[in-house]
């Protein structure tokens, strides 16, 4: 049987408005076979949440540019707690500084893919983490 | 090997223009000089839309700048006063440019992070404190609120004694770009344009040294587009703003000569200069023949045009002050009124102090020491300049048409055709990079292992979002509640007709409505903008 292509929510919370990377992103996982979701702009953390459970992803992927990584990701991991998701993987792009990929991984983030990772590099992550989820 | 052997590489521009390895007098044999290029401040502006351009008067230098609270941002603003900046190019934070006060759950975690908060009139107040609003010329980057922020800087420009017909500055104020990319949007398409042709109708009948509207083929470029696609839709956005305001029955004599343009400029050198200097002719016979201008100031394409941050890279980042350098260098050819650039710690957040002041001393050394000013548009009479002009006019051209076949720019944003297009462009571009047929030095050639990136970043400081909001909650308490309610009930009956806004939003202003208030007011009337989502 085939399996069931990967599915990822591609997500830009808040008020951002720089969605180049995260349509880019969406194209590159497309081309890697998987199926990509893209929420579109000004997405609250509840409707991110939302779409992941209506869209019955793999993986939520957030692209955030602005600088508000910090809090919107550990808005958006309480959430999923609540509402007993917390074992769908996040992943977050964009203007991620060094310094801050420890703390978003202290979140219970997957993975952090700064500005000008590589597609392979995200595709094979993503591949990895739902492999050992799905067992 | 005997020279008929030599293989050379081909050379492709971005825009789709194949490259010879030289050119000569048959290239640019169907030049009438008169008629194609003209004099610098002559039609077509070609060359320029001054006489004497820079020898006369250099290009303005506007870093953007803002963060935090209005009264820190007042400080970067004397800072870069003082280091001989002439003019402000303000940043507002997200919730101010989405239309929402500091303490709304929505602005969570972005006030003051990539640019100053303004909730009411007070911010704006002690934003320009101490600075001369009749010398300083000032920039607000703001666009689906811009009708909020002119009037409050009107009104703190009126309260420092400048009168209504000195003010000089210009909004950004260029919704329809915003679609495409930046993506602060509130508003559906038409109320959005209603809202600009408000400011443009008010600034030509009371503010008339004002600039209402930049129109921006920056960020569209910036979002993937090539640079004839910068021009082609910038200039067709340009042209759905001008139709609107007409409808109202002022002539393009009366406010064409008011809208100017913002410009992106990464990639190859040459091809950015010509992308200028055939931007400049198109639109001069666009104003002339299309709409029938008289008035050659309104034929005149002004512009600021800037090192873009898609150039710079955040690897290896001190080559980033090095592009900018050239960034700078391809402005001052092609004949900018204006500049900015990217600093080299964009890649990663907004500017440190020190970074903002290399981008100056950047702009200040090329024309103090390089010799940019001594004549006008120096690669004039360059046969490949000239030739790769023509090309970059022609293409501009096709572009323009495809967009009016698809039904218009209006419908093609509505729709999402631009955004994907230019999302499309951007996976491309993206891939080039990564498959190495687009070269980025110290990204896919030269590749350094860099252990810990050393650089000095902007920190946020979420206390002053505190003090953001205490100040806020304070103006709330001391104004005249009554008087705040009746301006917003004006400015929504007033919303839900046909009349300019600008003096209901004035009023409103006066009486220190927030932010919030005004915009809630207009998204109950409006609704606000469904985002074709599609890839």
């Amino acid at each position: 049987m085939k399996e069931k292509p990967i599915r990822v929510l591609i997500a830009k919370p808040g008020l951002d408005g720089h969605d180049r990377g995260a349509k880019v992103v969406a194209h590159a996982l497309r081309e890697a076979g998987m199926e990509a979701i893209y929420t579109g702009l000004h997405q609250t953390v509840e409707q991110i949440v939302e779409a992941a459970l209506q869209e019955d992803v793999d993986v939520i992927g957030l692209s955030i540019l602005s600088g508000a990584h910090l809090p919107i990701t550990e808005k958006l991991m309480k959430l999923l707690a609540e509402q007993d998701m917390a074992d769908v993987p996040v992943i977050v792009g964009g203007n991620i500084p060094q310094r801050d990929t420890e703390k978003l991984k202290a979140l219970g983030v997957a993975g952090v893919f700064p500005t000008a990772s590589q597609f392979e590099a995200i595709a094979d992550f993503i591949r990895e983490i739902v492999s050992q989820r799905r067992g | 090997m005997s020279r008929k052997e030599i293989k050379l590489k081909d050379v492709v521009l971005e825009s789709g223009i194949e490259v010879k390895p030289i050119y000569g007098p048959e290239d640019v044999a169907d030049i009438d000089y008169e008629r194609d290029i003209g004099e610098p401040g002559s039609y077509p502006f070609t060359r320029g839309i001054h006489k004497y351009m820079y020898r006369y008067r250099p290009f303005t230098m506007r870093q953007y700048a803002g963060f935090g609270t209005p009264k820190e941002s007042n400080e970067r603003f004397k800072f870069l006063i003082s280091q001989g900046q002439n003019a402000l190019n303000v940043a507002f934070d997200l919730p101010s440019q989405m239309g929402l006060d500091s303490d709304d759950p929505r602005a969570w975690g972005e006030v003051g992070r990539v640019g100053m908060s303004v909730d009411t009139l007070k911010d704006m107040e002690i934003a320009f404190e101490g600075i001369p609003l009749d010398k300083v010329s000032v920039s607000l980057t703001i666009n689906a609120v811009t009708a909020i922020m002119l009037a409050m800087y009107i009104t703190v420009a009126e309260k420092q004694g400048v009168p209504l017909a000195e003010i000089r500055g210009t909004t950004q104020n260029d919704i329809l770009k915003e679609y495409i990319g930046r993506g602060t949007w509130i508003f559906p398409v038409e109320p959005s344009i209603r809202l600009i042709g408000d400011t443009i109708e008010f600034c030509a009948k009371h503010v008339p040294k004002y600039y209402p509207v930049s129109v921006c083929g920056y960020h569209i470029r910036e979002s993937g587009a090539n640079p004839v696609q910068e021009i082609a839709y910038a200039y067709a956005i340009a042209c759905a703003y001008i139709d609107h305001v007409l409808e109202r029955g002022l002539s393009v004599d009366d406010f064409v000569e008011r809208i100017s343009f913002n410009f992106d400029i990464f990639g190859n050198l040459w091809e950015q200069v010509a992308k200028f200097r055939a931007a400049r002719r198109l639109w001069a016979k666009i104003i002339k023949e299309k709409y029938g201008a008289t008035n050659p100031k309104a034929m005149q394409m002004k512009m600021i045009a800037g090192g873009g941050g898609g150039g710079l890279t955040i690897e290896q980042p001190e080559n980033n002050i090095v592009r900018s350098a050239y960034y700078a260098l391809i402005s001052a050819l092609s004949g900018t009124q204006t500049m900015a650039l990217c600093s080299y710690d964009e890649a990663y957040t907004i500017p440190t102090e020190k970074a903002a002041l290399i981008s100056l001393r950047t702009m200040q050394i090329l024309i103090e020491e390089m010799g940019l000013a001594d004549t006008v548009d120096p690669l004039a009479g360059s046969y490949y300049i000239e030739w790769l002009t023509n090309e970059m006019e022609k293409k501009i051209v096709e572009e323009m048409k495809k967009v009016e076949e698809m039904g218009g720019i209006v419908k093609a944003i509505s729709e999402g055709y631009v955004q994907r297009e230019v999302a499309r462009q951007a996976y491309l571009y993206e891939k080039g990079i990564q498959e190495g047929t687009i070269v980025k030095v110290g990204v896919n050639k030269y590749r350094m292992e860099e252990e810990e990136r050393d650089v000095q970043l902007h920190e946020y400081k979420p206390e002053q979002a505190e003090e953001q909001i205490r100040r806020l909650n304070q103006v709330r308490v001391e104004r005249d509640g009554a008087a705040v309610s009746e301006a917003l009930e004006k400015l929504r009956h007033a919303a839900e007709g046909t009349e300019n806004l600008m003096p209901y939003i004035l009023e409103a202003v006066r009486a220190y409505a927030t932010v919030g208030e005004m915009t809630q007011v207009l998204k109950d009337v409006f609704g606000e903008f469904k985002e074709p989502v599609g890839l």
